[in-house]
């Protein structure tokens, strides 16, 4: 995915040129921790895990959770003994509803976020004014990264309620002296008039409502040419998403993720080379692990993202499990910042062991995005046959991919299993079906049928 | 002339599943289409329905309708001779000059027998059945 594929772009000279200087004018909100490396960077974190473990014996939750492996906060003294800790999981969280996990008293968070839980209790995020101010440093960070400033009219489209991604974003935006625009969600024809009638450089909302928003100024004939940076989170969306919304919208796209038990948005980002998320080395520490025997992964292995916050007061957490889909790049990335994840590719709870190797129904995704000849939609049943685990997958053949010729469709489907061998490492059967037929998800796409009893 | 004998065969993509051919072939009834011949070949799950048609885009209108992958495939008639050794004088012919056959399907019906060939290089095929004193069917017989 290029920049530059961008008709919109390369008739700018102003933002054609922003990228090519990029590296030589990097812009940084706080450089010195933004760019902080080697032992410098690990005394800092070994210093902010020792205090967020005593923090977090504020809370009956973290003094069981110590007394129950043996150790006490002054037993993790480097990095890797954070190991000797047991995760934190979101049911953790629900079963501390409401208060159960604030190591303030109440009297000193001064902002209350929920966070909506799918089944039972919201999970309850407390803020103190110390977090307040943390938190909206980083949405600065992110902001001024992707070449933000002051002059920028930014219009920030998601919900301004208990939502951490309106007020979240909205403070990081002024401290830097964005001018903001609190258009919070709904109402796309005003939405859009504001674009244009405002002038806005910069617009943040999820990748789906930006698609929608695109169709609708398409249709009213309404040209958003003052646009240049689209902010895309709280959902996973893929590269195709990106060029398509670039396209359609003149902008430049960029991923932002974050969770409201981390503070909210703002905990990793895109940069301009837009090759993965620098996700803050000061306030979160990262592991990558393997979701079913927990062991932790090397960099370049697909695994559950688990982030200890390490500067956070109210609600301080340890070894806290995303349930996001990840992994860690290593590389020295042009911008100088440090840590990346790469964009986050499902949840892991959707996760199948086939075979004992773990297998993400986003990697079959995006396979299949890459075969012309099949659809992209797809179903995945899971059968145990003499014992073994067999992996089956069903794909809509192209409408535009039928010679007519049934050695072409055995063509079709071999190409399938090599690719999907190639990159799970699994022999898997594959059974072209007619286009159209498999079901569509407009929630969540349950894909995968599992039909394996316990045998 | 090679161009007039060739004769376009509809293709239709279907899962292998009770009530597809029922599907299919009731979209032809609806479309008044006739079938003149017609065979499935079977792969892992799914295969191709191949039809020779009176009405070949009415055909490919319907089903593609219907949400059906359709193409258009062109093949070969020769007439046979409806006896013992018919279809090997065809098949020698072929044979003889080293033309693969992908597939094959026949009927014998009251002006004699007919067999349905998709062939590598059909301009071949049909110069050396014609050198061979047989006849490939012009498209108009059919369509």
């Amino acid at each position: 995915m290029s920049t530059w594929s961008n008709p919109f772009l390369s008739v700018s000279p102003i933002l054609c040129a922003l990228p090519k200087v990029a590296k030589g004018r990097q812009m940084f909100w706080e450089k010195p921790m933004e760019t902080l490396k080697g032992d410098d960077l690990k005394r800092l974190q070994e210093d902010r895990l020792k205090e967020t473990c005593s923090r977090a014996m504020g809370t009956g939750f973290y003094r069981d959770l110590f007394k129950s492996a043996g150790i006490s906060p002054a037993d993790i003294k480097t990095l890797d003994d954070i190991t000797r800790l047991p995760f934190t999981r979101k049911q953790d969280l629900r079963g501390g509803y409401p208060f159960g996990f604030l190591a303030v008293p109440l009297s000193s968070v001064v902002r209350i976020h929920t966070t909506s839980g799918t089944t039972g209790k919201p999970t309850v995020v407390g803020y103190t004014r110390g977090d307040l101010e943390k938190w909206s440093s980083l949405i600065a960070r992110n902001l001024t990264m992707v070449g933000l400033r002051q002059g920028d009219v930014f219009q920030n489209m998601v919900n301004y309620g208990m939502f951490t991604g309106g007020l979240g974003f909205h403070y990081g935006a002024e401290k830097i002296g964005l001018t903001v625009i609190p258009s919070a969600t709904g109402n796309t024809k005003r939405q859009i008039e504001m674009i244009h009638d405002f002038g806005v450089t910069a617009i943040h909302c999820t990748p789906s409502y930006a698609m929608h928003l695109a169709e609708s100024a398409e249709e009213a004939g309404i040209k958003l040419d003052s646009l240049k940076t689209g902010i895309f989170g709280a959902e996973p969306w893929s590269e195709s998403l990106r060029g398509e919304l670039e396209e359609k919208l003149g902008v430049t796209a960029y991923d932002s993720y974050g969770l409201s038990e981390l503070y909210g948005p703002g905990v990793a980002f895109e940069c301009q080379e837009r090759d993965g998320l620098h996700i803050w080395h000061d306030c979160y520490l990262v592991e990558i692990i393997d979701p079913v025997t927990g062991e932790q992964l090397g960099p370049g292995e697909q695994g559950e993202l688990v982030v200890t916050p390490l500067v956070k007061e109210a609600m301080p957490l340890i070894r806290y499990r995303t349930g996001d889909v990840t992994m860690l790049i290593e590389d020295d990335c042009p911008c100088g910042r440090g840590m990346k994840i790469a964009r986050i590719t499902g949840r892991s709870d959707d996760m199948l062991v086939i075979r004992g190797i773990n297998v993400f129904p986003s990697q079959i995704e995006h396979v299949l995005l890459g075969i012309p000849e099949v659809g992209n939609q797809f179903m995945v049943y899971v059968d145990r046959v003499n014992h073994l685990d067999e992996m089956t997958i069903e794909v809509e053949l192209s409408r535009t991919h039928f010679s007519g010729e049934l050695a072409d469709l055995a063509r079709i489907q071999k190409k399938v299993i090599k690719e999907l061998r190639d990159a799970l490492e699994l022999r898997t059967t594959v059974r072209l079906v007619e286009p159209g037929s498999l079901p569509r998800f407009e929630g969540k796409a349950k894909r995968v049928i599992d039909r394996r009893t316990g045998d | 002339m090679p161009a007039e004998c060739m004769i376009r065969q509809i293709s239709v993509f279907s899962e292998n599943k009770p009530g597809k051919l029922a599907s299919i072939a009731k979209a032809l009834q609806e479309g008044g289409v006739n079938i003149l011949a017609f065979s499935i070949a079977e792969a892992d799950g799914f295969g191709v329905v191949r039809a020779i048609v009176n009405k070949p885009e009415i055909a490919y209108r319907e089903l593609t309708r219907l949400g059906y992958n359709v193409a258009f495939t062109e093949v070969i008639a020769v007439g046979m001779e409806d006896r013992p050794g018919g279809l090997y004088e065809i098949a020698d012919l072929l044979g003889g000059a080293s033309l693969n056959i992908e597939y094959a399907y026949a009927y014998s019906g009251k002006e004699g027998a007919v067999l349905i060939l998709r062939v590598d290089n059909p301009a071949d095929a049909i110069a050396r059945i014609q050198a061979g004193g047989r006849r490939c069917l012009p498209s108009s017989v059919f369509q």
